[in-house]
């Protein structure tokens, strides 16, 4: 609302004070933490990064005081070539904060009492695993919103997708049918939130809020009312088998994380191509992203709004509720109340820090997933900085976000709008 | 009728403009923007009722020879309000009983006798539904049982009032959300962020009830402002983001949330706040000094202050948003920032300090759990009560008395659902679809009408008619 009102202030022309320039500054503050803060903390013993997915094996050695101040300097000499110079942005950012966070890790682990080694194969798996069902997640907001409807209920789909694949999964006594019961389920939610928001024109996010209430609500209810009175015969859906691609699983790092998958990891992948190559290769994506920025010039040319936007809704839950499944049938066996826990907001989140693009969603998923795995690695080495903390920086991330001090980003234009003929 | 009352004698923001078109967006909104007078799909029934305009005669002319008796009847079963918020009601009750039978493996196993047995498989199912809801009705409001034995001596008053303690101490927090979405609605912000803005408020409220041991009458008041006082920052750094930055206040919202549990998470573990004599995350207990008084001092009845200042709050609100300075310039930015620019007033002043005002009601929620009900600070000790008071202030169509209704409606809901899970073994999480959908159906006037055919309602199209003449 009061959006452009204030954009009258915001745009007033900034001669030198450009949003590259400021983001410059904020790094060469961040660099100069690390180089003084960090390399004065940390300890003279190696911070070792090994290789695997296990403490043993190859690895390389970065002595904790040097390593802290180098790779300060590394954050802060980018953030000064981003001041200067005002351009290459998103490069010098990354390897700002790379630089800034390498800094902090020589610091934590040098001090640490526990170990001084971080197994970077693990690390990698960690962050994709912790990633996948955000990825789902924010696909299915994606292609809801590049059509026009705002999707607040993708903690719904998730948790609905969770629920049928661990009924289904064990009614049929298959994993296959199970995830194509999470699929449907998902739809099933989403069904609702196209009929609310499309027919009846009820306020998207409110739909989308009570939507999440309704199947928080609904799943909880069969819980306590069936599964957990008879847990085998209606919530034992097993473990997703464990698909290795041999030869590549033993690529350093990256290896385990992307090889060693199964359904959900390599479906993940293959979801972001297609959906990727769908939205801007194909006359569907064309049309999608056109009803979703201009619904009535859209219209005029002959594209069936209303119908394009049910069937986005609808491929957005079949999306959102397969990923739902990694809750219930790869993290743990079985179904368990609320068991989604924010990770659809988060998933929100990671839709709008990667600007309502499947490849932006899938490394802002990356990106949150990174810091979940860090979180449970240096509670792990028992770090003095609390994990709560830790576990706040995605959040606060987005809010820089969308608060335009990282880069605006900006909605399909006809997100959230109703369309009516006429 | 208690609810239908104050919808019509506050006509403020909704019946001001009837005749705005559906289809024409607000140049400038952004997507998340919810237009603040129209609570959930006003704009559906109007769209509606402008379609069907020609089949109905205007019934304008006919209004001064109509009886107030006859008016009362075409009411009763017409597109208004209260018959719609009845309606979903009832409608999400069945749609609640349905589940039950669901969920319950014996009623269910019956129904494959039907054609069998057709009056075992009705009457079985009519049982076990409608001894669930009395059950839920007793929990709620009175138990005929406990007032017949009181009256023969056989129990105390208090156990007949019991029932009604539980609801109000059920719906005050949700009282207080509710006001802390709707107030800012009404300037066209959607405040997701009651639950972060609550455990603030938990926060702020639980640290002064367990680290000092003042007199209750100053320790009481010094929680309470505490609470509203944190609160209030949290919904107003997303104010002046908002106005700064034009961040949309639905992601700065959700994302506040999340950022005030896991500080929650860890505050309490924190030295002189965590209980000492507990492995646990729970902090130490809530001094008597800093609780809340209970309403009646009794240990059964724990109905406390927090319900009058929940209403008290309300009444505030609703004299601010009609009479209030700040309430009028709160709903001309919500009608149209732009004008209300031109016309001088501090657009971005405005939605900071709305947003301020949201978050201390939700923070004074969250101070009235910490104080009122929880015995210690503890990671889950708000539940859910910042997105239950989403859905209360959508039942309650962001009207602060609605929302003191809608609260109520809730807080029996609740209070009889744990009656219900205790009694007829129908687990309590029900509730929380029975709610959803009575929100769902609310929001959509429109499905409500088809389903009951309800007619039009003779004093809107009158109210339509006069708009369009």
């Amino acid at each position: 609302m009061t959006t452009s009102t204030m954009d009258v202030e915001l745009a007033v022309p900034e001669a030198y004070w450009t949003r590259a320039r400021k983001t410059g500054a904020v790094m060469i503050v961040l660099g100069l933490l690390a180089t003084i803060l960090f390399g004065a903390l940390a300890s003279s013993e190696n911070a070792r990064f090994a290789l695997g997915e296990n403490v043993s094996g190859a690895g390389f050695d970065i002595p904790g005081t040097a390593g802290a101040i180098l790779f300060g300097l590394v954050a802060l000499a980018a953030g000064a070539a981003l001041l200067v110079t005002g351009k290459h942005f998103g490069v010098l950012t990354g390897v700002a904060l790379m630089g800034f966070i390498i800094s902090a890790l020589c610091w934590q682990m040098s001090v640490s009492p526990v170990s001084h080694i971080m197994p970077l194969g693990f690390i990698a798996a960690a962050t994709f695993t912790a990633a996948i069902p955000l990825i789902f997640g924010s696909l299915g907001g994606v292609l809801c919103e590049r059509s026009g409807v705002v999707n607040v209920a993708i903690e719904g789909q998730l948790l609905t997708g969770a629920f049928f694949g661990a009924l289904f999964g064990t009614l049929t006594g298959s994993f296959w049918l199970g995830l194509l019961a999470a699929a449907i389920g998902g739809a099933l939610l989403s069904a609702i939130l196209a009929v609310f928001a499309i027919k009846y024109l009820v306020d998207q996010v409110v739909v989308g809020i009570v939507l999440n209430v309704f199947a928080g609500g609904l799943t909880a209810f069969f819980y306590e009312q069936v599964m957990r009175p008879d847990t085998d015969a209606y919530n034992f859906p097993g473990k997703v088998p464990s698909w290795p691609i041999p030869g590549l699983v033993d690529i350093p790092i990256i290896g385990p994380a992307l090889f060693n998958g199964n359904i959900f990891s390599y479906g993940s992948l293959i979801a972001v191509a297609v959906i990727t190559i769908a939205l801007f290769r194909t006359r569907w994506g064309l049309r999608t992203r056109a009803v979703g920025e201009h619904p009535a010039a859209a219209d005029t040319v002959g594209i069936r709004v209303l119908g394009l936007r049910y069937a986005n809704v609808l491929i957005a839950g079949l999306v959102a509720g397969f990923g739902g499944a990694y809750f219930s049938m790869l993290s743990t066996t079985g179904f368990s109340k609320y068991m989604v826990s924010g990770a659809g907001f988060i998933a929100l989140a990671a839709m709008i820090f990667g600007r309502w693009h499947p490849v932006g969603a899938f490394f802002a998923s990356l990106f949150f997933g990174f810091f979940g795995a860090l979180t449970g690695f240096l509670t792990s080495i028992s770090s003095p900085i609390p994990s709560q903390f830790l576990s706040m920086l995605p959040y606060v991330a987005t809010i820089f976000a969308v608060a335009g001090l990282v880069g605006r980003v900006r909605a399909p234009a006809a997100d959230g709008k109703p369309y009516v003929k006429g | 009728m208690t609810s239908h009352e104050p919808i019509e004698a506050e006509p403020g923001a909704t019946a001001a403009s009837p005749d705005k078109g559906p289809a024409q967006p607000t140049p400038g909104v952004d997507q998340y923007h919810v237009d603040p007078s129209l609570p959930a799909a006003g704009v559906e029934e109007r769209h509606d009722q402008a379609e069907r305009q020609p089949k109905h005669r205007a019934p304008a002319p006919e209004e001064g020879k109509r009886s107030f008796g006859r008016t009362f009847r075409e009411e009763l079963w017409a597109n208004n309000n209260f018959t719609v918020t009845l309606l979903a009601i009832v409608l999400a009750l069945i749609c609640g009983g349905v589940l039950m039978v669901i969920g319950n493996a014996e009623v269910r196993d019956q129904w494959q006798y039907l054609l069998y047995q057709p009056g075992k498989t009705i009457g079985d199912t009519w049982a076990f539904v409608s001894t669930a809801y009395t059950d839920m009705f007793k929990g709620a409001v009175v138990n005929p049982d406990t007032v017949n034995r009181w009256y023969w001596n056989m129990t105390t008053w208090q156990q007949v009032f019991y029932p009604i303690s539980e609801t109000l101490t059920n719906a005050a927090p949700l009282i207080f959300t509710g006001l802390a979405v709707a107030v800012p609605f009404r300037a066209g912000l959607f405040n997701i962020g009651g639950q972060g803005q609550a455990i603030m408020g938990a926060i702020g409220g639980g640290t002064v009830g367990l680290a000092l041991s003042l007199p209750a009458i100053v320790q009481v008041p010094l929680g309470v402002l505490a609470g509203a006082l944190l609160g209030g920052l949290w919904g107003y750094l997303v104010g002046i983001l908002k106005a700064r930055t034009g961040a949309h206040e639905v992601i700065l919202t959700i994302m506040l949330n999340n950022i005030a549990f896991l500080f929650l998470g860890w505050f309490i573990l924190q030295q002189g706040i965590k209980d000492p004599a507990r492995s646990d995350a729970i902090s130490k207990p809530i001094q008597e000094s800093g609780r809340l008084p209970q309403l009646i001092p009794d240990p059964l009845l724990r109905a406390n202050l927090a319900i009058v200042l929940a209403v008290l709050a309300a009444a505030g609100v609703a004299w601010l948003l009609k009479r209030g300075r700040f309430g009028f310039e709160l709903r001309a930015v919500g009608h149209n920032p732009h004008a209300a620019a031109t016309a001088g007033i501090k657009v971005g002043t405005t939605v900071a300090l709305t947003m301020a005002l949201a978050g201390a009601l939700a923070g004074l929620g969250g101070t009235s759990v910490a104080l009122g009900t929880a015995p210690a600070l503890t990671v889950d000790m708000l539940g859910q009560i910042g997105f239950n008071g989403i859905l209360v202030a959508l039942l309650g169509r962001v009207r602060p008395w609605g929302v003191v209704g809608a609260g109520l409606l809730f807080g029996a809901l609740q209070a009889g659902g744990n009656a219900m899970q205790t009694f007829s073994g129908v687990s309590v999480e029900l509730v929380g679809v029975i709610q959803a959908l009575i929100v769902l159906f609310v929001a959509a006037p429109a499905l409500v009408k088809a389903i009951y055919r309800l007619r039009r309602s003779p004093a809107a199209a009158a109210q339509a008619g006069l708009a369009k003449g």
